[in-house]
């Protein structure tokens, strides 16, 4: 999935790297480095176990969010925000909710997917008439037919709100640099922001729920739209609009007839982002009680049954792809053919009529049931590879895990700061520098310290890990292209599929450690870091290769020599990257034993008494990804042409 | 523009399809999740249409009483029922927002049957469910034959070697299940000041793969489990003895230092269920069963291969004397 891999706004083009090699005497490059970590370790040696802040479950901010609780618990019925604004915000939305969940329940099965089909055949011609169809028949192929309309009821209602205010924010902040500097850091933030850290607020004040899954899954599916529409509209040739205004159309005639269509391949694209994003969240949703496939999918993280999880799984990943190839049709731009619309009419017709023959809900008999044969096949893995999975999880939990963990959590907080200020300042500059320290320190003033420097570690080892994998296939893919071809609709997939999946896998090998969130976070991880790295070596102009190459180099100077320092950008855009992933995968780890913040979010919504944790658990994630961006964001700010068109594609 | 008019003829196509076989599927979406103002006169029956939002918790025994009560309400009854995967606390907060009517097996929680039954009047009590559930600290049998004293608290300091893991920071370890579960663990740990780190395996399935493999393969374990559970008959186990449940000794969960009292589990069901819920309330109210029942379909349900409702529709053919006596006259 591609949640950070949108667009941050036009940034003016960077220019060429500059060589800074003053001919003056300077101390060689590593000593400064050296020197710093020395120091470190001496401060760490010196001050080992001073000025630790051990976890307390009943810190005083977490007694102070709980009492905010109950006082909200108390007064929701008579307090006028609540009364006329949150509740009937609740009410809006679940009607909503309910009317589209109604009409696509109201549609019997046969009739949805020739319905489907027929919408693909119009917008994209047979293919995609076929992967429409075909996506929706699974559904019912895998058993979960009535879930997967939820879903998609859940999914096409927080995607319509979300276009119904993205849209138009979009297009306010394409036209306006105010209005753009104005939201940016408000979408930063909840881009960066873990998924699991909104359902603790929407609990609080919409309650359980199809509304307050709606609303979660709007707060993390609307910044696409409102980005990749802005850019639409301010991408479109101002020649057009000289044209326009001088042809005499008002700002409404030119943004209706020049704006909207010119940018329209755009917007498509906005709309696709959104949906893709919503579909993973409201899987997450099913902990707020959000009905549909995310049920399934809890009820088999909860089971450690990977049987019960893999048709919810499937059904979400073939809907993504569905919904992805629909939406993406209609953007082609194609002739208009009317043998088109005669087809998707027989094919709607064929379904409709289909329905008054066939059986009402989707028959058991027609159903292929994966779930046994699925279990065998993990028992049987288990136990055949136990001893290798059981290797690897330990070799990574004490030679990675708990050494890194020992010395974060055993440093003074104090100098986990310092060493935070020091390292954002060299790498991305003084302002960045200052904003992580701030929200590390606010992550300690939360009473989080220690549970967020366990995450941190889980974070640390999994981008490690990503960097080496990402980098390695990046590198094998930018060299080999008959490889890269190999690869590429792999990457593809793995992009569209939700975060909850890569639970499963990990789940099923490695049982619940923390070791099992690193895994599902290096999975999830390293399709974006892959390609960011394919293409930024690639971006490296032929002419500088053969150069390197005619003057004989080797292809192992070439990469360390060349490739990589002139792809230095694109691989500290990748190292970010990976790291927003990675942390948003490590917090929903704590359903499958990862400890740390997560473990504390998924208490928050499970004991009453340690809501307070939760909340506070869920802002300081969303802390420790700001820090974490800043920290690595030297290279986000001046990202060059090409990496930008490639954060759109 | 092109487009335009592709989409419009979308929509009409699609508002056709709805016109045309709007009488398929009689589905009706309920109207009874009203928060702004909970009425109290009940003028919203969630089983006016026939659905019966029930709450299902994660563990299985609970799975088990679920399926049961779901599939008579389905096949006997006539009721469309909803099955809701829901936590513990999740489920009772599902009173209030109307989406949940009934817990079918729920452990204690005096807390929220305060809040919920007695503050807000949302939820109301429907009678045990005859089963009897008590939560405890537990090692398999084979520490007990090599380790004497070893069921006593007050030796467990000088066993907690034993049970160090790599997640356990250098104590011993005390696995835990599923995050939502009722837990006084902390509080026992602290008060008792015993040498030991609560950690979570986040599953009833860790916790029984954890203890098969303890006891087979001769490994340490001490976790957290509880009775009625299908585990007993299966593997040996034996429960540790902390300081006997004295009346109120659990009151103030911060100073709890005592072992859990055996619980009578009882059912708990939405005010509006109980007011309007005609036959499927008197169903759920009239639900009960044994200890015994619920471990027989809840071992169908996990080492049989049997999914939740062909488990239950075993158990109701088995024992129709039994169900029988529930369907309201």
């Amino acid at each position: 999935m591609t949640a950070q891999a949108t667009v941050s706004p036009a940034v003016p083009p960077a220019p060429p790297p500059a060589v800074r090699r003053r001919p003056r005497e300077r101390l060689p490059r590593f000593v400064l480095p050296v020197v710093g970590v020395a120091v470190a370790a001496g401060l760490y040696l010196v001050f080992r176990g001073t000025a630790t802040l051990p976890h307390d479950d009943g810190a005083a901010p977490f007694l102070f969010l709980n009492d905010v609780r109950d006082w909200v618990d108390d007064n929701r019925n008579e307090n006028p925000l609540f009364l006329y604004l949150i509740n009937y915000l609740r009410l809006g939305i679940g009607g909503l909710f309910d009317a589209v969940s109604a009409g696509l329940h109201a549609l019997p099965w046969p009739a949805l997917i020739a319905l489907t089909a027929a919408a693909g055949w119009l917008a994209g011609g047979r293919r995609v008439a076929l992967v429409a169809g075909l996506g929706f028949a699974s559904f019912g192929v895998l058993g979960v037919f009535a879930a997967s309309v939820d879903t998609l009821a859940l999914t096409l209602t927080a995607v319509l709100l979300s276009l119904l205010v993205g849209l138009p924010l979009g297009v306010w902040a394409g036209r306006s640099r105010r209005v753009r500097r104005l939201i940016t850091p408000a979408l930063d933030v909840m881009q960066i922001m873990p998924t699991f850290a909104y359902l603790g607020p929407m609990v609080l004040f919409f309650q359980i729920g199809p509304a307050s899954a709606t609303v979660a899954t709007m707060i993390y599916s609307i910044p696409p739209a409102i980005r990749i529409t802005a850019l639409a509209v301010e991408q479109v040739s101002p020649t057009a609009i000289e044209a326009s205004v001088s042809l005499g159309a008002t700002r409404w005639q030119t943004l209706r007839k020049v704006h909207l269509p010119m940018a329209r391949r755009t917007i498509t694209l906005a709309v696709n982002q959104t949906i893709m994003m919503a579909l993973s969240m409201v899987v997450i949703a099913a902990l707020i009680a959000a009905p549909g496939l995310g049920s399934d999918i809890i009820r088999g993280l909860s089971r450690a049954n990977v049987g019960v999880m893999l048709p919810a799984g499937l059904a979400i990943v073939f809907m993504g792809i569905a919904l992805d190839r629909l939406v993406m049709a209609t953007a082609a731009p194609r002739s208009p053919r009317r043998s088109r619309y005669g087809a998707a009419g027989v094919l709607a017709a064929a379904g409709i009529g289909l329905s008054f023959v066939l059986p009402a809900e989707y028959p058991e008999s027609w159903e292929w049931r994966i779930g046994p044969p699925v279990d065998d096949a993990v028992r049987w893995m288990q136990s055949a590879w136990y001893d290798v999975t059981e290797a690897i999880k330990n070799i990574a939990t004490e030679g990675l895990l708990n050494p890194l963990q020992n010395l974060l959590t055993s440093s003074p907080w104090w100098l986990v700061a310092l060493a935070v200020l020091v390292l954002a300042w060299r790498v991305s500059g003084a302002v960045p520098a200052f904003t992580a320290l701030g929200c590390l320190l606010a992550v300690a003033l939360l009473g989080l310290w220690e549970h967020s420097m366990e995450t941190l570690t889980t974070v640390l080892v999994a981008v490690v890990l990503t960097l080496l994998a990402g980098l390695a296939l990046g590198v094998a893919a930018a060299r080999h292209p008959r490889y890269a071809a190999l690869q590429r609709p792999l990457l593809d997939a793995a992009q569209t599929m939700p975060a909850f999946i890569y639970l499963l896998p990990a789940l099923a090998l490695f049982g619940t450690t923390r070791f099992t969130a690193v895994f599902a976070s290096v999975v999830y991880a390293v399709p974006p870091v892959v390609r960011l790295v394919e293409d930024g070596i690639k971006g490296v102009p032929q002419t500088v290769v053969e150069a390197a190459l005619s003057s004989g180099s080797t292809t192992r100077q070439l990469l360390w020599k060349v490739q990589f320092p002139m792809a230095r950008r694109a691989i500290l855009l990748a190292a970010n990257q990976g790291i927003v992933m990675t942390l948003a995968m490590v917090v929903v780890g704590g359903l499958v034993g990862a400890g740390g913040l997560g473990f504390d979010v998924v208490s928050g919504f499970s004991q009453s008494s340690d809501f307070g944790m939760g909340f506070a658990a869920g802002a300081a994630t969303v802390l420790l990804g700001i820090m974490l961006d800043r920290i690595t964001q030297g290279a986000e700010r001046r990202p060059s042409p090409q990496q930008q068109k490639m954060r759109i594609a | 523009m092109r487009i335009g008019s592709r989409v419009r003829l979308l929509a009409g196509v699609l508002t056709l399809g709805l016109a045309v076989t709007a009488c398929g599927g009689a589905r009706v979406a309920d109207g009874t999740n009203s928060t702004a103002q909970p009425s109290p006169g009940g003028a919203s029956a969630p089983a006016a249409a026939g659905t019966v939002r029930l709450a299902v918790n994660p563990w299985v025994g609970y799975e088990a009483s679920a399926a049961v009560v779901a599939h008579l309400l389905k096949d006997k009854l006539g009721y469309t029922v909803e099955l809701k995967e829901l936590k513990e606390q999740v489920s009772w907060e599902g009173f209030e927002t109307g989406e949940v009517d009934v817990i079918i097996e729920n452990w204690g929680h005096d807390d929220l049957k305060k809040k919920f039954i007695e503050e807000k009047k949302v939820a109301v009590e429907a009678g045990s469910t005859g089963n009897k559930g008590v939560i405890g600290w537990y090692v398999p049998q084979w520490m007990v034959d090599k380790y004497p004293g070893i069921t006593d608290y007050r030796n467990l300091n000088k066993y907690a070697e034993l049970f160090k893991t790599s997640e356990s920071g250098g104590k011993g370890q005390l696995l835990f299940g599923d995050p939502s579960y009722v837990s006084n663990e902390e509080a026992i740990i602290k008060n008792l000041k015993l040498n030991y780190k609560v950690v979570t395996g986040g599953s009833e399935a860790a916790l029984i793969q954890s203890a098969t493999q303890a006891q087979e393969q001769q490994k340490a374990l001490l976790f957290y489990f509880w009775d009625p559970h299908w585990l007993f008959s299966r593997t040996k186990l034996a429960r540790v003895n902390l300081p006997p449940y004295t009346e109120g000794c659990d009151t103030d969960p911060k100073k709890v230092a005592c072992d859990y009292a055996e619980l009578d589990l009882d059912k708990i069901v939405s005010k509006r269920f109980a007011d309007s819920g005609g036959k499927a309330y008197q169903l759920v109210k009239n639900f009960t069963w044994t200890n015994e029942d619920q471990n027989a379909v809840a071992n169908d349900i996990t080492n049989n291969g049997m999914s939740a409702e062909d488990a239950a529709k075993k158990w109701i053919d088995a024992n129709p004397a039994k169900w029988q006596a529930w369907l309201p006259a």
